[in-house]
């Protein structure tokens, strides 16, 4: 039994590394979990009518993927980066210091994030103020001192609101869906206070805790990097409100509706014409040196960047991805057909 | 005696015998509120074993069968000719879409405008074609005849069937709209609408599309890793074993070893993902995602279970066996070879077999090793990119789609299932080999 088993131990491995070839002929990808869907609903066409094996698409978020696509020029490293924010700076540098020179930049589309409640209770309108007032770990008293946030309920906040218990349903830290909720409404919230906002200039370092901070009272409930366990959550409690992505509520309207945020209701149109707030542009980043060793690479830009793939009736459409403007959408498509290398980012 | 007696006058005479009686009642109640503690935890166990199952088995049991339309599809395929022998490139290449939507068409004549036809399609799913294709190419006499074909259904038409979308919320609320619902009835009504066993869903990789996902890219991908697993931890956690027990000399050295490895085996998996991504993958240059550098970590994790296990499966072999064996002129290999290694096989198994399952419903350390990836094409051999099913259930968990959400247990229950096999494997095989001194 045992010597029978090294046996076949030794030749399966032998058999199995023997057939591995130094070349590698399926496209990988990796990074951010917000592009993944889309990434994934391409790879998957692509392999299905291109002819082409179909690309490996790996979840590592989007700073795990840039430190993966950053690391090297060669087989073992990943030829697509999927990013739910641009390149920063210093990751571009990596990149050309080990020795991938020459980067394509593709803006994919938006991608929202809803508040959202149970169908069941009333929809809420909601400023960007009302929801730092709301989550925000400390906020200021009267008189503009900073205290740990003591709003209990909605009407607390702002007496138009109802008087329910503040329970919201989020991310964790982890998560670069909490990345974006606290850069873009967080944020974007605490800014319209004048006291905050005058922060920024004396004290930045204070500014940016402030504006950062979310309440760990309790009012605030991390549920898990699974969106769909939000929307299950909210449907069986009616006064909670949860923090998703736009694609989790589009496939879930029967359930869940979107809080209105200044006024604008999370659709389609409002995305991607840029009046609902809390939306962040998504991109996929190509290594150019890749272009040509690994097969299917430009075939592969091609079909996410065509109208069939990404346009507003596309199939990524379906998926919940908001298409870039028509003639945006046209140029990018051009450019990334062109594999233009980008600039360095600021 | 008499002076206890005399200084507390009227007290009764104490004897051993009324100590145990007085407190007898005491301690018959603490026994019996023991036991109903125990009793309740044990129900209380079994209940939430019941419930976490029930929930489980009522959401997923819906996902082993597939909703089908049956449609007469006129196969005249564009540039094939159906009296000629087809070349099996043009065949393959062939557009099967068309016929399916022209036969959607016919079946629903009165639809014609341009956004009710994209809706009409899109009762199909995406993948309908590609089966077609694969049937028409197992048998290409098909072409030029008109058959009743049952087409695959989308995942939002399947959730329809099954009851998983209310009809009667307001149209915009919900994924499937009115005209739909209108056609779905009347498919029906002329029996075209079937749900049948889902196949797909044991012979396909993952797929977006929740009618096309499948488990099989997954469990191949756990089949390859275990079996590298089990084809390197075994021979190596009883090497191990068996020189520690039998051979290795009693020192400081030994026992440090033996205090590490029992220390191993409480360290926590996602530990041993990262000493893989540093060492397998960083140093190695071994391909990531592949069961190959899986089971190379799984390996790591599995080794000080069936160490610990072979070691003491070989100390309950009697050491009469032994000097019976040296008694009679066997080496010392000889001696663990042919006598003591076979007697302790059937627990070192055991532990092997456990070892595997815990490997099985392993996530943690495959996390970092790039097993976390959307893998359509069924690992082929140890260094295809490949998930495992933990993972597999991990991802669809967190996809959107309603249709993965019935999926998702589904693949829970079949993991489940090859728990169970394997722990059910480990208890029969200590049952038939299993000897008593």
């Amino acid at each position: 039994m045992n010597k029978t088993l090294i046996a076949t131990a030794v030749l399966l491995a032998a058999g199995s590394l023997s057939t591995q070839a130094m070349a590698r002929d399926t496209i990988n990808i990796v990074g951010s979990s917000t592009v993944f869907p889309f990434s994934t609903a391409v790879a998957e066409t692509f392999g299905r009518t291109m002819g082409f094996k179909t690309p490996k698409v790996e979840s590592t978020g989007t700073g795990g993927g840039m430190k993966l696509f950053c690391a090297g020029v060669g087989v073992d490293h990943p030829d697509i980066t999927n990013a739910s924010r641009r390149m920063k700076a210093s990751e571009f540098e990596n990149c050309q210091k080990a020795g991938a020179k020459e980067i394509t930049e593709v803006k994919i589309g938006f991608d929202g994030i809803a508040i959202a409640n149970s169908k069941k209770a009333p929809q809420l309108d909601l400023t960007l103020k009302d929801i730092f007032l709301a989550l925000a770990k400390d906020v200021p008293d009267a008189s503009g001192k900073f205290v740990p946030n003591p709003n209990k309920t909605w009407k607390d906040v702002n007496s138009d609101l109802p008087d329910a218990k503040i329970e919201v349903l989020g991310p964790p830290p982890t998560s670069g869906t909490r990345d974006a909720f606290v850069e873009l409404a967080m944020e974007g919230g605490c800014n319209s206070i004048p006291e905050i906002k005058a922060l920024k200039k004396s004290d930045e370092k204070m500014h940016k805790a402030v504006c950062g901070g979310i309440r760990e009272d309790g009012a605030y409930i991390e549920a898990g990097e699974n969106d769909n366990l939000i929307v299950q959550k909210l449907a069986s409690n009616k006064n909670a409100l949860g923090i998703f992505g736009y694609s989790f509520l589009d496939q879930n309207t029967d359930k869940v509706q979107g809080s209105k945020i200044d006024g604008v209701e999370p659709t389609y149109e409002t995305i991607s014409d840029g009046s609902y707030p809390v939306s962040r542009s998504i991109y996929f980043y190509v290594k150019n040196a890749h272009v040509g060793t690994i097969p299917g690479i430009k075939q592969f830009v091609a079909e996410f960047t065509s109208d069939k793939a990404w346009g507003p009736e596309g199939y990524l459409a379906d998926k919940g991805l908001i298409s870039l403007p028509d003639a945006e959408r046209a140029s990018v498509a051009k450019s990334a057909q062109a594999l233009e290398p980008m600039s360095k980012p600021e | 005696m008499n002076n206890l007696d005399a200084s507390t006058p009227g007290a009764p005479p104490r004897h051993a015998i009324d100590i145990v009686n007085a407190s007898l009642k005491r301690r018959y109640a603490r026994e019996s509120r023991f036991r109903l503690v125990g009793l309740i935890a044990v129900i209380l166990g079994l209940a939430f074993v019941v419930l976490l199952f029930a929930d489980i088995v009522s959401k997923g049991y819906t996902a082993f069968q597939q909703t089908y339309i049956r449609l007469p599809i006129a196969l005249t395929l564009e540039g094939i000719d159906p009296a000629g022998t087809p070349d099996a490139q043009a065949l393959a290449n062939a557009d099967y879409m068309a016929p399916i939507k022209a036969a959607l068409r016919q079946t629903f004549p009165e639809v014609t405008e341009r956004r009710e036809l994209r809706l009409l399609n899109s009762m199909v799913s995406v993948g309908a074609a590609d089966l077609l294709r694969e049937q028409v190419m197992d048998n290409p006499s098909l072409i030029g005849t008109t058959q009743e074909i049952w087409v695959l259904a989308d995942d939002d038409i399947d959730m329809l069937v099954k009851g998983t979308i209310d009809r009667d919320i307001a149209q915009g609320d919900r994924r499937v709209k009115d005209d739909m619902l209108g056609w779905v009835d009347r498919l029906e009504k002329q029996g075209r609408i079937e749900k049948r066993f889902n196949t797909i869903f044991f012979t396909h990789g993952t797929s977006r599309e929740p009618e096309l996902a499948g488990i099989a890219g997954a469990l191949m991908g756990s089949f390859y890793t275990l079996l590298l697993t089990l084809a390197l931890s075994f021979p190596i956690g009883v090497g191990a074993a068996l020189y520690l027990e039998e051979f290795a000399p009693k020192n400081r050295w030994t026992d440090l070893i033996e205090v590490n490895i029992n220390n191993l085996a409480a360290v926590p998996s996602i530990v041993f993902g990262l000493l893989g991504l540093a060492v397998f993958i960083g140093f190695f240059g071994i391909p990531r995602s592949t069961p190959l550098v899986a089971a190379l970590v799984m390996t790591l994790m599995t080794l000080p279970t069936i160490i610990i296990a072979s070691r003491v499966s070989l100390k309950s072999v009697p050491p009469s066996i032994r000097e019976a064996a040296l008694g009679v002129g066997a080496s010392p290999l000889q001696t663990q070879f042919h006598h003591v290694l076979p007697l302790a096989l059937p627990g070192m198994l055991t532990g092997a077999i456990i070892g595997m399952a815990r490997a099985l419903g392993e996530s943690a350390p495959l996390l970092m090793i790039g097993m976390i990836a959307f893998i359509v094409d069924v690992p082929g051999g140890f260094t295809d990119p490949a998930t495992v099913l933990p993972v597999q259930i991990y991802l669809w968990a967190d996809s959107p789609e309603r249709g993965f959400v019935e999926r998702t247990s589904a693949a829970i229950m079949v993991l489940l299932a090859f728990l169970f096999l394997m722990n059910l494997a480990a208890v029969l095989l200590r049952r038939k080999f299993e000897r008593r001194w």
